[in-house]
């Protein structure tokens, strides 16, 4: 994209910058691809030939598996990027304002009342329950007062934690407990062609994200200033939504919920590269899609042979990092 | 100026001297305090009778004794989860926030959950539940002073206590969110037989207190409660405000802490027995500011305990003769609780 505001220097420094990020990324992801019990190494691949064991593999489990890794990063970065400007408040993302949780009482209610539905109709329901808990949280802060920063993620974790509670009693009465637990833990180990499809719905929200990203950046200056700049800010609000909520649940019917990463990632781009959303938004994506490579290889590699599920890993440096976050935000301001 | 009610008040009051005088002085007594508390406690009394003489299917020396611990394990909770969300309410000037709201119970699910995961379900039967509990308090008190006295530290106490709250809430629930995911971690690699083991953990459970336990957290509970009872009317003049408190020559630094102190070891007490509660306190908290009349902790504090109690055998028996205990009384507190937290910040911000 040209601007004509920065200079030469500064626009080719970015770009290096950019470059150079792209770059890590790729690396981890063709490290990620080669990291596993069975021998899937070049040297296999190329003795092998294109019909062993390697290779399919390979094209089974492996590359779906980092791709999915990848959308997933990114796509729940983007959507933490975005609530954040429609609520306004920089400690907001899907895992804490009810939107996980309550996908993941659509997913219950499926499983319970209809065992049979295929996939694409248990996203669908979740997304419409995601959508409904994220409305619902919106509704709920119109009459908070919005000045207090940390009492929004408070109000928005309280309302996740009671559709949590209803989902989680379900779960119980039911036997479905380790059941949802898998749903609310981010776990790719089980992804292979086939089941990672999904995700391209969240990628293809994540271009739509960055088309209308100027929207969003108005919309978060609130609504009369979008309003006077002719823009409807209902449904520039409604489509953020809609974006979060398939985003959500394409990630969480695919593998589970992924906590803190549409939290953490968008605080550190802005603190690097201040809020210009259409110029921070492929870093936040690119950023995500990095972070929880990391955090996947970390879950593969700390106890090989075993795995420890990825939404773990990302929940625990996330948390490291939230409260970073929080107490250095804290100090400071008001 | 007669409204539509006027002229049906005068109707029914008409003639009617002595019993309006009556009414009166009913009135008046009843705005007193301690005619609340006496009254909450009657009802307390009449709660537990019922529970325990009602509907005794066998021998009733068997019943009694079951459901005798019942009532004490209650007792214990009422008395620990109300007085410490009342003290810590006070102290942190809020009437939100509670203890039970900041992780407690996700680091006690952690604790047996890591127990299982490295002895085995076996252990959780067979282990000393003493050793058990005295690990259990040690754990849970620590990391509560530790974050109290990290946040509540004299640096970062510059930046106004509204904020500080939030913050601390905020902070308390990363904590818990933390503990809760190693906790799944844990779980996903313990079999399905273990787990099920484990379940019994998750949610308050009042029907079967391990006795060992009942007389050490009574006992608990019961000095914890002794030691406050000096301090109730320094906890009046804190409600005031950490200035004006100051002004007034309270010690405010170690008043506070001894006070975290207590609230930890009450919260740490109560969710050991029975398990995680999350919303409990803050029901009774805010039923008690409501009810009692009077700002004074000598008369919030006990009538905190006393509506803890009739919400918790109140509702056993509900659960009991309306459900046939078809739910855990727990699972009910929690919703309400929810239910009434959004139901405080919504009207918060109303105003």
């Amino acid at each position: 994209m040209l601007d004509p505001v920065t200079p030469a220097p500064a626009r080719a420094r970015r770009r290096g910058a950019g470059v150079a990020a792209v770059l890590v990324v790729a690396a981890l992801a063709a490290l990620s691809v080669f990291v596993g019990v069975a021998d899937v190494s070049p040297a296999a691949l190329f003795a092998g030939g294109p019909d062993s064991d390697a290779a399919l593999l390979l094209f089974a489990s492996r590359i779906p598996r980092t791709l999915a890794v990848l959308l997933a990063g990114a796509a729940m970065a983007i959507a933490g990027l975005i609530m954040q400007m429609i609520v306004r408040n920089r400690f907001v993302e899907p895992g804490t304002a009810g939107t996980g949780e309550s996908a993941a009482l659509g997913i219950l209610a499926v499983t319970l009342l209809a065992p049979g539905m295929p996939l694409v109709g248990k996203m669908a329901v979740a997304a419409v329950f995601a959508l409904a808990g994220t409305a619902l949280f919106l509704a709920i802060l119109r009459r908070v007062p919005s000045r207090q920063i940390m009492l929004v993620p408070l109000v928005g974790i309280m309302l996740g934690g009671i559709i949590g509670a209803v989902t989680t009693f379900l779960a119980y009465r039911f036997d479905l407990l380790q059941t949802l637990g898998t749903w609310m833990t981010g776990d790719f180990s089980g992804v292979m062609r086939g089941r990672y499809e999904f995700l391209w719905i969240a990628a293809a929200m994540v271009v739509v994200a960055w088309i209308a990203a100027d929207r969003f950046s108005v919309a978060g200056l609130g609504e009369e200033f979008t309003t006077n700049l002719g823009l409807n800010y209902g449904r520039v609000v409604a489509t953020g939504l809609v974006i979060i909520a398939v985003i959500t649940s394409a990630v969480i019917v695919t593998a589970g919920m992924i906590p803190f990463l549409g939290l953490v990632v968008p605080n550190i781009v802005s603190l690097v590269r201040g809020d210009n959303v259409r110029r921070s938004l492929p870093w936040v994506a690119l950023l995500g899609a990095g972070f929880i490579l990391v955090c996947d290889l970390i879950g593969r590699l700390v106890r090989f042979p075993y795995e420890i599920p990825l939404g773990v890993v990302v929940r625990t440096v996330g948390a490291a990092l939230f409260l970073w976050l929080l107490l250095r935000r804290g100090s400071r301001a008001h | 100026m007669r409204t539509d009610l006027a002229p049906a008040r005068a109707g029914a009051l008409a003639g009617e001297r002595m019993p309006r005088r009556l009414a009166a002085r009913a009135g008046a007594l009843w705005r007193h305090p301690w005619a609340r508390i006496a009254l909450a406690g009657a009802i307390v009394v009449v709660l537990v009778g019922l529970y325990l003489f009602t509907d005794v299917p066998g021998s009733l020396d068997y019943a009694l004794k079951i459901r005798g611990r019942t009532v004490l394990a209650m007792l214990v909770v009422a008395a620990a989860i109300g007085a410490s969300t009342v003290v810590f309410q006070t102290i942190t000037d809020n009437r939100i926030l509670t203890p039970g709201i900041m992780g407690f119970d996700a680091l006690y699910i952690l604790i047996q959950t890591v127990v299982v995961f490295v002895f085995g379900s076996m252990a959780l039967a067979t282990a000393d539940p003493a050793t058990m509990w005295i690990v259990e308090m040690a754990v849970m008190t620590g990391f509560a002073m530790l974050l109290f006295r990290w946040l509540f530290g004299g640096r970062r106490r510059a930046g106004g206590a509204v904020r500080s709250i939030h913050l601390m809430l905020l902070v308390g629930i990363v904590f818990g969110v933390f503990f809760r995911s190693l906790s799944q971690w844990l779980q996903r690699m313990i079999d399905p037989a273990e787990f099920a083991v484990l379940q019994d953990a998750f949610f308050a459970s009042f029907s079967r207190p391990d006795p060992q336990l009942l007389v050490f957290t009574l006992v608990i509970v019961a000095l914890a409660l002794a030691a406050l009872v000096p301090l109730l009317h320094v906890l009046d003049v804190l409600a005031l405000g950490e200035a004006t408190a100051i002004g007034l020559g309270v010690r405010h630094r170690a008043v506070v802490t001894a006070l975290f102190g207590l609230v930890a070891v009450m919260v740490a007490a109560s969710t050991a027995l029975v398990g995680p509660i999350m919303f409990f306190g803050l029901i009774v908290a805010n039923l008690a500011y409501g009810l009692a009349g009077s700002f004074r902790h000598r008369h919030v504090l006990p009538l905190a305990i006393l509506l803890g109690l009739v919400c918790l055998v109140g509702g056993q028996l509900v659960l009991e003769h309306l459900f046939a205990l078809q739910t855990t009384l727990s699972v009910i507190i929690e919703f309400a609780g929810g239910i009434l937290f959004l139901f405080l910040v919504l009207r918060k911000g109303a105003r």
